[in-house]
């Protein structure tokens, strides 16, 4: 109980003191992770759609490939991710291994799946409801995709959040494509596995309790803009 | 209504020898059937007959397994639904303001911004919701959810309006009003198919009635007569309550 006490004491006096270690470590956390939900919302969302309306011979092959990648184990993506990056894999040349360019790649190799599952879900569930009246209409395959973007962006925000939280909580790939760097490539998660390996507990209990509240507060900070941005649509 | 004795106008629609078959059960059986202009058509008949069936087909949301349906300027099939709007049992609608929904069906037909916002708001008008126009439409009653998703539909100014039983899950007074909306329709030139198995609203809206039973058309008569003397046995058993299926 005690250590507990102490880290989140840790924790509140690294916040308050502006840590500049911290700070760079909170950043670059932020930075990938925000960066590679935005690369996967961009394939995801559109993919999920596509996939929730289009009707094409290997679909239900197609959907639940896109649902088994949503378990893909971020170290095997980290070492796919390295192999194809290392100087002697086919992407070596670009000089990317070690860089939070690679931890960007491997995190939205492993986000991609699960918004785009989770949308595909979504706008299934919408085009149900939809369909007939939107045929009836006489909507085109586009504008029917963008109809169930737009009225299914509460549920979609949801899904671009489990993103989020799998991002901003991975260890596994970034460990291995970004190496841990201090100064570099150094993430919360990173650094309180090394705390932690170092026997730094509570350090590293303090990084983690930093690593909560911010995964908590861009989602608050999410959910209450999507709150807003309904009751202004009238959804 | 007028009857439907004359025929002074080509056909709007023709259905012709079209059949409809699911889980190996023909549903729609040969229906041969013509809309005419300038009388309100009813398609009346016990549940499970091919009543909403039937008018998917006509409308196009479903492809028959044979025959055709044949619209003039519409080609082979009546694949296009422009010239066509429909209302539902239950109104589908999308989540933004009653304005907006309107608005939205008048792109998707290609109306510029300018003129969507005038329409929309006439249909609304029309309809007696002018005062919902910004409410979110799906937190509106059920029949002012259901008189919107009529408002929508006749601000695409249709030639056939294809209604499925559009009163059936409202409360009496809230049926009469779109009844009110259905008769002006009529009056205003449009084409009003109305699917019910509510004898009274027949009745009250049939120019000419399509009887529907087991996926066949068993009789089509002017309203008058049918409700007087139904030629068919099956149309009698319904008007005297025996099939109830």
């Amino acid at each position: 109980m005690s250590d507990f006490s102490s880290a989140l004491s840790k924790a509140l006096y690294l916040l308050i003191s502006g840590d500049a270690a911290l700070m760079e470590i909170i950043a670059l956390s932020l930075q990938v992770s925000l960066s590679a939900i935005a690369l996967a919302t961009l394939i995801g969302l559109p993919l999920g759609s596509v996939l929730a309306v289009a009707r094409f011979p290997g679909r239900g092959g197609v959907i639940t490939l896109v649902n088994a990648l949503m378990g893909l184990p971020p170290v095997v993506v980290g070492l796919i991710v390295y192999m194809l990056l290392s100087n002697a894999g086919p992407f070596g040349v670009l000089n990317l291994l070690y860089t939070p360019t690679a931890m960007l790649i491997a995190q939205t190799i492993l986000v991609t799946p699960i918004i785009a599952a989770l949308a595909r879900q979504a706008c299934e569930d919408l085009l149900e409801e939809y369909d007939e009246q939107l045929r009836s209409l006489g909507a085109g395959t586009g504008q029917i995709i963008a109809t169930l973007l737009w009225d299914g962006r509460t549920r979609l925000l949801t899904a671009i959040l489990a993103g989020f939280g799998r991002a901003i909580a991975e260890v596994g790939a970034v460990m291995i494509v970004g190496g841990n760097i201090n100064h570099v490539t150094r993430t919360m998660t990173t650094a309180i596995a090394l705390e932690t390996s170092k026997g730094n507990l509570a350090l590293a209990l303090a990084l983690g309790v930093i690593l909560l509240a911010l995964a908590f507060a861009v989602n608050a900070a999410v959910m209450g803009l999507s709150g807003t941005a309904e009751r202004a649509a009238h959804a | 209504m007028p009857d439907g004795s004359r025929r002074p106008e080509p056909d709007l629609l023709e259905v012709r020898g079209v059949t409809f078959k699911a889980g190996g059960r023909m549903l729609v059986d040969h229906i041969d059937l013509a809309l005419r202009p300038g009388i309100v058509t009813v398609i009346l008949g016990p549940n499970g007959a091919g009543k909403s069936l039937l008018l998917r087909l006509m409308h196009g949301l479903l492809t028959p397994a044979s025959g055709e349906i044949l619209m003039p300027g519409a080609g082979a099939t009546a694949r296009t639904r422009r010239g066509q709007a429909m209302v539902f049992q239950a109104p589908v609608l999308l989540r933004r303001s009653a304005k907006a929904n309107i608005a939205y069906a008048l792109k998707l037909r290609g109306v510029s911004r300018a003129e969507r916002n005038a329409r929309a708001i006439t249909a609304l008008e029309q309809a007696g919701l002018a005062h919902l126009a910004d409410s979110p439409a799906r937190r509106l009653s059920g029949g002012e959810q259901q008189r919107l998703a009529l408002a929508r539909a006749l601000a695409l100014e249709p030639k056939i309006l294809f209604l499925d039983e559009p009163t059936a899950s409202l409360d009496p007074a809230s049926a009469r009003a779109i009844e009110g909306v259905i008769g002006d329709t009529h009056a205003r030139g449009v084409k009003v198919v109305l699917v019910t198995h509510d004898v009274g609203q027949a009745k009250r809206l049939a120019g000419e009635v399509v009887f529907l039973n087991r996926g066949k058309v068993t009789e089509i008569s002017p309203a008058k007569s049918f409700f007087k003397r139904p030629e068919s046995v099956p149309a009698r058993q319904f008007l005297a309550g025996e099939i109830v299926e």
